[in-house]
């Protein structure tokens, strides 16, 4: 195959997974696996970014998605959670 | 092909405002803003992409190479990582919301009058 | 309004909205075919205006400096808006805490952190700071920046409390030096850009000589410096927006910090 259409499949791949993963995550209904489930579509969401050839957006995203926001949700979960 | 990356976009955006307005937890809605907008950042790559471009990086590469637009890269790079921030004030408006009221559920909040 | 009204509500919304994205999306050239002049008018003069080679911060630093001003006053806003609102609510925690220091003491039950996790965290953080920094000073050759810089270089610091080391984690971070770190990089930031103002430029502009190489740190005159001032201030913010909801669930398990005012009492 040549590569423009390697490079089609890829992007239709991926958009494809980013699509399920977001449908994932808004029927997730339980905290805890809400941040599991965001972790996994920020991890989607960079690899959709780098075969659209942004490399730049694709850190972004990962060190964001997989690193500050699940930590700060975490984080803010413990603190509203009933005390057992 | 051509506008599939498009209605990927649409697909995200409604999905998104489903789950905020079934929702009954103020954590779960805020975990929909967020796939909301990543809606946006899909769009603007998707506007931008040129068929046969590279990264718009030319350290080792010619300088006359065909490139994809790096305007709207550069938006959406700086967007991630601000939205991340307005996520965390939003999650202290929500930990306070449970202070004061002791639920988190939009279906109760919303008979509270001030 | 029943929740089976509300949903037959959006239906009819998201209908509407469906087919105004649909019809404006048929007026785009298709994906693939970028027509617009902006993007091969910045190819083809960055790199003789600017002498770097990484064209997006370039665009970030430079060509859209003023964005970037205004994106990074957001973060400062929201993590200046967190320290208010969280802040107040620890005042009152406190004050309900003097009254039962024994009973917090009990009611922590929070299960102790595995070995590996600490030392593999313990290990991580050195190399962690390290690459964050090289991230948010090499801006204009890789794909890199200041914001991603800032955040992995905070995800260091995130990593001394994972490590199960929270109070030296406080210790680290203590919240007056990381609010003037961040007042720094913002408002270092706007001095560059005025600094031009004041030579008659126009703001932001960029005014230091350009070097020889394309693409070395000291080559590309405003940009290097406008990254890694935004490096620090994006750390500052994240570790500033962690610490504060750290002391939050610390301070509700009764946490160490707050015992040492209580402990001689």
């Amino acid at each position: 195959m040549t590569p423009h259409a390697v490079m089609q499949v890829l992007q239709v791949v991926a958009l494809v997974l980013v699509a399920a993963g977001a449908t994932v995550v808004v029927r997730t209904r339980q905290r805890v696996r809400l941040v599991i489930a965001l972790s996994a579509y920020g991890m989607l969401l960079a690899i959709l970014f780098f075969v659209f050839q942004a490399p730049d957006v694709t850190l972004s995203e990962l060190t964001v998605g997989a690193i500050a926001l699940p930590l700060i949700l975490l984080l803010a979960i413990s603190k509203v959670r009933k005390p057992e | 092909m051509a506008v599939f990356p498009f209605l990927v976009v649409a697909w995200i955006v409604v999905v998104g405002l489903y789950g905020l307005i079934t929702s009954r937890d103020l954590i779960h809605q805020i975990v929909c803003l967020i796939v909301v907008q990543s809606s946006t950042y899909v769009l603007l790559l998707g506007v931008g992409y040129v068929t046969g471009g590279v990264a718009p990086y030319f350290y080792d590469i010619g300088r006359h190479a065909l490139a994809v637009d790096p305007v709207v890269q550069a938006l959406a790079l700086t967007d991630v990582v601000v939205e991340a921030a307005v996520t965390a004030l939003l999650l202290s408006l929500a930990v306070q919301a449970h202070k004061k009221f002791g639920t988190l559920d939009p279906h109760d909040l919303a008979e509270f009058k001030g | 309004m029943t929740p089976k009204l509300r949903l037959w509500l959006f239906a009819i919304g998201a209908a509407g909205l469906v087919a105004c994205y649909l019809w404006a999306f048929g007026g785009l050239p298709g994906f693939g075919n970028y027509p617009g002049p902006y993007g091969p008018e910045i190819l083809k003069d960055a790199i003789p205006q600017t002498n770097a080679t990484g064209i997006v911060s370039a665009v970030n630093f430079d060509y859209r400096g003023f964005d970037t001003v205004g994106e990074e006053f957001i973060l400062f806003t929201a993590a200046a808006g967190m320290s208010v609102v969280l802040r107040r609510l620890r005042g009152e925690r406190q004050q309900e805490q003097d009254h039962s220091p024994a009973d917090e003491v009990m009611h922590r039950n929070v299960a102790p952190t595995s070995s590996a996790l600490r030392v593999a965290a313990l290990v991580l953080v050195g190399p962690t700071a390290l690459i964050g920094w090289w991230l948010a000073t090499h801006a204009q050759t890789n794909p890199s920046g200041g914001f991603q810089g800032g955040v992995i270089l905070a995800s260091a610091f995130m990593l001394v409390y994972l490590s199960g080391e929270s109070i030296a984690f406080r210790r680290l971070s203590p919240v007056d030096l990381l609010d003037v770190a961040e007042a720094m990089g913002a408002g270092g930031f706007a001095a560059v850009g005025l600094a031009a103002v004041a030579q008659g430029l126009p703001f932001l502009y960029n005014y230091l000589p350009l070097g020889g190489s394309p693409g070395a740190v000291s080559s590309s005159g405003t940009i290097a410096l406008i990254s890694f001032l935004v490096g620090i201030e994006v750390a500052a913010a994240f570790i500033l927006i962690t610490g504060e909801l750290l002391e939050q669930t610390l301070l509700r398990g009764g946490g160490r910090g707050g015992r040492q005012k209580e402990g001689s009492g």
